[in-house]
């Protein structure tokens, strides 16, 4: 019995060959016996938008913010399994380290209120206390707010505060904010949920364009979404990693009754 | 349906009216209870605006034989209250170097530290503290300072008293500020791979600046007219005093000589309003504060 359902997982979650990012039988528990997600092992691919799906509490969150050890920020955690990045075990990088290599973005904007828009681009250098040429600031700045489309419709406000732009706006700065780092890894959790139609189309336009120099893993609540941007899909389901293809095949032909079951609405 | 849901012309009537009586009944017990405030205010004006002149400000205090004579003669008496001033200022600004950066640590560590034996600990004696009579802290400074510390009664040891007093304020108002910032900031400042401590000081704070200084602010004005806990420790002087290890006089403090002077007496309006002014402004200045640093998350 054991063995049939380890083929059948076997065949339900395809495998990346040479992945950036390797979880490896993760699990992650937010104090106690009670594990949110459980024995999760995923390989991710470079350069690709890898959409992680599932109902509310079903571990995705949790699993991302894994990632770059987010979780941690919760006291009584711990962990079993191990990810590691570009082969190196990230539990044992300083945190602080790791999250310059993997950045982040957030469900709700988060601009810091304080800084204009011009210190928000750079703020992760003004905060870790790196000094810059004048020179170099603008360079980065600029380059930042190209590579989200924000240039043009800031270039002339840039020492306004950022919490002046609308939501979608407001959400480039912040996808700029973890660029200007040059992370190589970008997690973005549910980063459209708080936006409007028009707001979310740009942002997702924006990821497409992004993984050609970043490799970008997602969150998302919305199939619809996953299906037009994602490379690959992950689906979870109260903590278990239940099936991950390629998005085409998994949207298409899932493996999976509970999968099904979730990409055809009848849950979730 | 119809007939049930319209209102008959009277009852409307009857219900505008209510509501104006309401609004109007508001508005006068409103107006009452400002009115201790405002007669406060017109007395000390009324009693106290003659002796407000440029000399007010730089003059000491009078002895009581000027005084007498002025009196006499039906002059207005001289001298000033600059002994007060110059004291207030120097006793509250080092009660507050003392006490702003304790406060802000032991808010911050509050807010970050939401349960916890230790944390409880902390808020439990924060609230007993705000409980204690100022009197009782003018005898602890005294024990701790005055007596083996400066060997006689000193400014220091008024700022030490005081600044146990302001504590409380500032640890609460940092630390309820410093609660209602979202979340998501701290993890964005984390996430962009920024230590815990750059977080809190570069990030957490500047954007809690307003509700935080605020509460400085009024723990400020609320020690500017304390007068118990410094006549056990400051005590008093009829000279300008800059060394902090000397005795002091204060604004408060020289209202209560004043008051026991009979020659003197007349000052007590005078000194009163000057005091009052100081802690007026000092509100106002929280309420600038708090529209023009006020951030929006």
């Amino acid at each position: 019995m054991e063995s049939t359902i380890l083929n059948t997982k076997n065949d339900r979650i395809i495998k990346i060959d040479s992945p950036l990012l390797n979880i490896d039988q993760l699990s992650v528990s937010y104090g106690g016996d009670k594990y949110s997600i459980d024995k999760v092992s995923a390989g991710i691919q470079k350069n690709k938008i890898t959409a992680i799906m599932g109902p509310s509490g079903c571990g995705k969150s949790t699993l991302l913010r894994a990632i770059n050890r987010m979780h941690e920020l919760y006291p009584d955690t711990h962990h079993k399994g191990s990810i590691t990045l570009d082969g190196e075990d990230i539990y044992k990088i300083n945190p602080i380290e790791l999250r310059r290599k993997i950045g982040m973005v957030f469900q709700r904007p988060n601009p810091f209120p304080t800084m204009s828009i011009y210190d928000n681009v750079i703020a992760a250098y003004i905060l870790n206390g790196i000094k810059l040429k004048r020179s170099e600031k603008d360079q980065i700045v600029e380059k930042s707010l190209r590579e989200v489309g924000l240039w043009d419709e800031t270039k002339d406000a840039l020492h306004k505060r950022g919490t002046f732009l609308s939501g979608g706006q407001q959400q480039r700065l912040c996808i700029a904010r973890a660029l200007a780092y040059a992370p190589e890894v970008i997690l973005l959790d549910e980063p459209t949920s708080a936006l409007d139609p028009i707001a979310t189309a740009k942002i997702e336009d924006l990821l497409v364009e992004l993984k050609k120099k970043y490799t970008i893993v997602l969150v998302t609540h919305n199939m619809a979404q996953a299906a037009r941007i994602s490379d690959y899909s992950m689906f979870m389901y109260i903590g278990e990693l239940v099936e991950y293809g390629k998005t085409k095949n998994m949207f298409t032909t899932p493996k999976d009754e509970r999968t099904e079951a979730y990409l055809t609405g009848k849950f979730g | 349906m119809n007939s049930s849901n319209s209102i008959s012309k009277q009852k409307l009537k009857w219900r505008i009216f209510n509501d104006k009586l309401f609004s109007i009944v508001m508005m006068t017990l409103a107006f009452v209870s400002a009115l201790p405030l405002l007669s406060i205010l017109f007395q000390l004006v009324k009693k106290g605006y003659k002796q407000i002149r440029l000399n007010f400000f730089i003059e000491v205090a009078p002895d009581t034989m000027q005084a007498m004579m002025a009196k006499a003669n039906h002059e207005i008496i001289p001298g000033g209250i600059a002994n007060g001033i110059v004291g207030t200022l120097i006793i509250v600004g080092l009660a507050s170097l003392i006490a702003i950066p304790l406060g802000l640590i032991c808010g911050i560590y509050l807010s970050e530290t939401s349960k916890g034996k230790m944390a409880n600990a902390v808020r439990l004696v924060v609230d007993m503290l705000q409980g204690i009579p100022s009197i009782v802290l003018g005898v602890i400074a005294y024990i701790w300072i005055v007596k083996p510390v400066t060997s006689g009664f000193s400014a220091l040891a008024g700022s030490v008293a005081l600044s146990i007093m302001m504590l409380p304020s500032i640890i609460r108002s940092t630390e309820e500020t410093l609660k209602m910032i979202p979340s998501t900031l701290k993890e964005a400042a984390l996430s962009l791979g920024v230590p815990y401590h750059r977080t809190i000081f570069k990030v957490l704070l500047p954007t809690g600046m307003s509700g935080i200084s605020t509460g400085i602010i009024l723990g400020i004005s609320r020690i500017a007219g304390e007068t118990a806990p410094l006549m056990l420790t400051a005590l008093g002087s009829s000279a300008i005093n800059l060394d902090i290890t000397q005795p002091s006089s204060a604004i408060p403090l020289l209202v209560w000589e004043f008051y026991n002077d009979p020659n003197l007496i007349d000052l007590i309006w005078g000194a009163s309003l000057i005091l009052l002014l100081i802690i007026f402004l000092l509100n106002l200045g929280a309420k600038a504060i708090v529209k023009k640093w006020k951030v929006q998350y």
